[in-house]
C-alpha cells in the first residue's frame, strides 16, 4: 500500500499542525487516513506505512491502533453498520434494531455478509441519544431507526454498490 | 421563556456561515476582547461565576488564573469536544449548528490565555462535524480573526481540529492530552495538573465546548450581568440534552431557575412522558451520576421542589440526591427496567476502562457479568451484596475518575431500586421473559430517606 501524491500532501499538512518535533501527534489522523485508503481497515502494512511517515517504531503505532475502537484491525464489509446499544438507545429499542439487522442480513454481531457487503457491529454511546435508536454508517449517522428505515438503508446500499460496479 | 445566550441565534437560517453569523452580531466579543488586557478578560470570566460545563463544574475563571506562565514556554488551550458520556449530546449541537460561536469563544479564550496554537479534540465519530468546524475556521481566517497579527494586536493564533478514534476515556483531560500527543489514552497521575504540565509538558487549559462558547456572551454582556442569571452559584445558562422516554428529546438551553418537574412536563421543554406513562426514574446529568426514583427526583428529601441547578440536583448528597454533571438528562418511564439499564452502563464502563488500574479494569467487567446474570434470571441474592461490595472498592481507588463514574450508577441503582434487583432473583423466569421491572416505582411516592 502507498499514499497518493495528494494524500502525501495532506499528510504534510497534518504534520504542520503541531510544533517542531511533535509529529507523533499526527498519528491518530494518519491512521484515519490510512484506514480510509485501505478499504476501511488497518493492515500491518498500513500501520507500518504510517510508522515510516512519522519516523516511529512500528510497535508505537500498533499499541495506539489497538487502543481505539474506531480502527478496524480486520477487514470489514463495504458498509459498516455500527449500532449503538448503550442505555438511552436501549430505552428506545436498540435491541430490536440489532436483532432485526441480524435476521435481515443473516449475520451475527461482528460478522460480515458472505458477499462482503455488510458488517454489523454494536458500539457504545455515539452522542445521538435523543435521536435513538441510531447507528453510524461510514462518516454519517442514521437516526430514528425503524425496521422499515433499516430496509431502506440496506436497499440503498445495494443499489449504490450495483451502480458503482 | 428563559433567557437564551447560546442558542438565541440557532434558529437563524444559514447561521452556520460566517456572513450570516457576523451580520447577527457575531465576532463582537473578539473585537471587544482585543481591546482589553488578557488579565482583564480572565477577571471578567471570574466575575461571571461560569462553571465548567464538561461535568465537574469547576469555576472556569479560577482554572484560568491557575495557568502557569513561565517565560519563553508556549501555553496551550485545548477544547474538549470528546463528548462521549451516555446521555450527553449538547456539544454536538453547538458545533454542528453554530460552529462560529465556538470558534469565536476559542479566539477570545486563546487571547486571554496566550495560546497561539489551540486544538479542538473532537470524538472521532463526529466525522462530519470536523468538516463543519474546519470550514468555520477557514472563514474566520479569511475574515482576519485568526492567523498572524490578528486585528493588528500582534497576537497570532491558529485553531486545529484533532479527531479522536473512539475512546470515552479521552474525554478525561489528561487522557485527552496523551491522545493528542499521539499515544494511547491512558490518564496521567495528577499532580502535576495540566495548568502546570499539560500538552507537550507545557502549561495547558482544557475546557469543554459549551464552557468556551459561553465566553462569548460573557464578554458581550459582561461577567456581572451573566452572573445575575440563574440562582446562587449556578450562574448563566446551561445546555441540557434530554433523552429517553420523553415526548420531545433534544437540546434545551435553560437559565437555572426552573424546577425538574417543569423541565420534564412543560411543553417548552421535554413535553412529558409519551403514551400517558408514568415517570419511574431519571439520571439527570449523564450516565455517571446517580439515578433517582421519581419521588426523589421531583422533590428533595426535605420536601422542597428540586430545581435544575448544580446545588439542588446535588441536594441530599448521594444518599438522596444526584448531580448536574454534563447535563445529559435520561428519563425512564414505568415500563423500563433499572437492572437492564444499569447493565448497559456497566458494559459501557467495562468497554471504556483504559485498563491501567486493577480495581477499574477488573471491577467493571465483574460488575457487568453479575448484572448480566441478574438481568437474565441467573442471579443470586448474594450477588446484590457482592455488586455493592465491588463498586465500593472501585470508588476512590483509581488513577482517574472513570472508576468512580463506573461505581456510582451501580451504587445508586441498588440504593434506590434494591427490590427490583431482588425481584429479578426471585422471579428468574419472569425476568427472562419480560425485560422490565417493577412498575410500582412509577408513581411519585412520599419522600423518605432509605
Ligand atoms: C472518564 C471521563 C470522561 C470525560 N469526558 C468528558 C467529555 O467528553 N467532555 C468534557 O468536556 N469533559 C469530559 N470530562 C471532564 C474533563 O476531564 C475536564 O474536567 C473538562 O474537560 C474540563 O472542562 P470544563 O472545566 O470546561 O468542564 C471527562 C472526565 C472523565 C473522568
Ligand atoms: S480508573 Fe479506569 S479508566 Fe481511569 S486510569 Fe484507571 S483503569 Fe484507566
Ligand atoms: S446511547 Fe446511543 S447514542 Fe447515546
Amino acid at each position: 500500500m502507498k499514499f497518493s501524491e495528494e494524500k502525501l500532501k495532506k499528510v504534510q499538512e497534518i504534520i504542520e499542525r503541531y510544533p517542531e518535533g511533535k509529529q507523533k501527534s499526527a498519528l491518530l489522523p494518519l491512521l484515519h487516513l490510512a484506514q480510509e485508503e485501505n478499504g476501511g481497515w488497518l493492515s500491518v502494512e498500513a500501520m507500518d506505512l504510517v510508522a515510516g511517515l512519522l519516523q516511529l517504531k512500528p510497535i508505537e503505532v500498533y499499541e495506539v491502533a489497538t487502543f481505539y475502537s474506531m480502527y478496524n484491525l480486520k477487514p470489514v464489509g463495504k458498509y459498516l453498520f455500527e449500532v449503538c446499544q448503550t442505555g438511552p438507545c436501549m430505552l428506545k429499542g436498540s435491541d430490536e434494531i440489532i436483532n432485526y439487522i441480524k435476521k435481515k442480513l443473516d449475520i451475527g454481531v461482528g460478522e460480515t455478509t458472505s458477499d462482503g457487503m455488510f458488517t454489523l457491529k454494536t458500539v457504545e454511546c455515539l452522542g445521538a441519544c435523543g435521536y435513538a435508536p441510531m447507528m453510524q454508517m461510514g462518516k454519517y449517522y442514521k437516526e430514528h431507526l425503524t425496521p422499515e428505515k433499516v430496509d431502506q438503508i440496506i436497499d440503498e446500499c445495494r443499489r449504490t454498490a450495483a451502480q458503482n460496479n | 421563556m428563559g433567557r437564551k445566550l447560546l442558542l438565541d441565534k440557532a434558529h437563524i437560517e444559514g447561521i452556520r456561515n460566517y456572513d450570516v453569523y457576523r451580520r447577527n452580531g457575531g465576532y463582537a466579543a473578539v473585537e471587544k476582547a482585543f481591546k482589553m488586557a488578557p488579565a482583564d478578560i480572565v477577571e471578567e470570566v471570574k466575575k461571571s461565576g461560569l462553571r465548567g460545563r464538561g461535568g465537574a463544574g469547576f469555576p472556569t475563571g479560577m482554572k484560568w488564573s491557575f495557568l502557569a506562565k513561565p517565560e519563553g514556554v508556549a501555553r496551550y488551550l485545548v477544547c474538549n469536544a470528546d463528548e462521549s458520556e451516555p446521555g450527553t449530546f449538547k456539544d454536538r449541537y453547538l458545533m454542528e449548528f453554530i460552529p462560529h460561536l465556538l470558534i469565536e469563544g476559542l479566539i477570545v479564550s486563546s487571547f486571554a490565555l496566550g495560546s497561539n496554537r489551540t486544538y479542538i479534540y473532537i470524538r472521532g465519530e463526529y466525522a462530519w462535524i470536523v468538516d463543519i468546524l474546519e470550514q468555520a475556521i477557514a472563514e474566520a481566517n479569511q475574515a482576519g480573526f485568526l492567523g498572524k497579527n490578528i486585528l493588528g494586536t500582534g497576537f497570532d493564533c491558529q485553531i486545529y481540529v484533532q479527531r479522536g478514534a473512539g475512546a470515552y476515556i479521552c474525554g478525561e483531560e489528561t487522557a485527552l492530552l496523551e491522545s493528542l500527543e499521539g499515544k494511547r489514552g491512558n490518564p496521567r497521575i495528577k499532580p502535576p495538573f495540566p495548568a502546570v504540565k499539560g500538552l507537550y509538558d507545557c502549561p495547558t487549559v482544557v475546557n469543554n465546548v459549551e464552557t468556551l462558547a459561553a465566553i462569548v456572551p460573557i464578554l458581550n454582556i459582561g461577567g456581572e450581568e451573566y452572573a445575575k442569571i440563574g440562582v446562587g452559584r449556578s450562574t448563566g445558562t446551561k445546555l441540557i440534552s434530554a433523552c429517553g422516554n420523553i415526548n420531545k428529546p433534544g437540546i434545551y438551553e435553560i437559565d437555572m431557575t426552573i424546577s425538574v418537574e417543569e423541565f420534564i412536563y412543560s411543553d417548552e421543554y421535554c413535553g412529558g412522558i409519551p403514551n400517558g406513562k408514568k415517570l419511574k426514574a431519571c439520571i439527570p446529568g449523564g450516565s455517571s451520576v446517580p439515578i433517582l426514583p421519581a419521588n426523589l427526583l421531583l422533590k428533595t428529601v426535605k420536601g422542597e421542589k428540586r430545581m435544575m441547578t448544580y446545588e439542588s440536583l446535588a441536594d441530599g448528597g448521594f444518599a438522596t440526591g444526584s448531580m448536574m454533571g454534563s447535563g445529559g438528562f435520561i428519563v425512564l418511564d414505568e415500563d423500563q427496567c433499572v437492572v437492564r439499564h444499569t447493565m448497559t452502563l456497566a458494559r459501557f464502563y467495562r468497554h471504556e476502562s483504559c485498563g491501567q488500574c486493577s480495581p477499574c479494569r477488573e471491577g467493571t467487567g465483574w460488575m457487568e457479568k453479575i448484572l448480566h446474570n441478574i438481568e437474565y434470571g441467573k442471579g443470586k441474592m448474594s450477588d446484590i451484596d457482592l455488586l455493592w461490595d465491588i463498586q465500593s472498592k472501585i470508588e476512590g481507588n483509581t488513577i482517574c475518575p472513570l472508576g468512580d463514574a463506573a461505581a456510582w450508577p451501580v451504587a445508586a441503582a441498588i440504593r434506590h431500586f434494591r427490590d427490583e434487583f431482588e425481584w429479578h432473583v426471585l422471579n428468574p423466569e419472569e425476568a427472562q421473559k419480560r425485560n422490565f421491572g417493577l412498575a410500582h416505582y412509577a408513581d411519585p411516592l412520599e419522600v423518605s430517606v432509605a
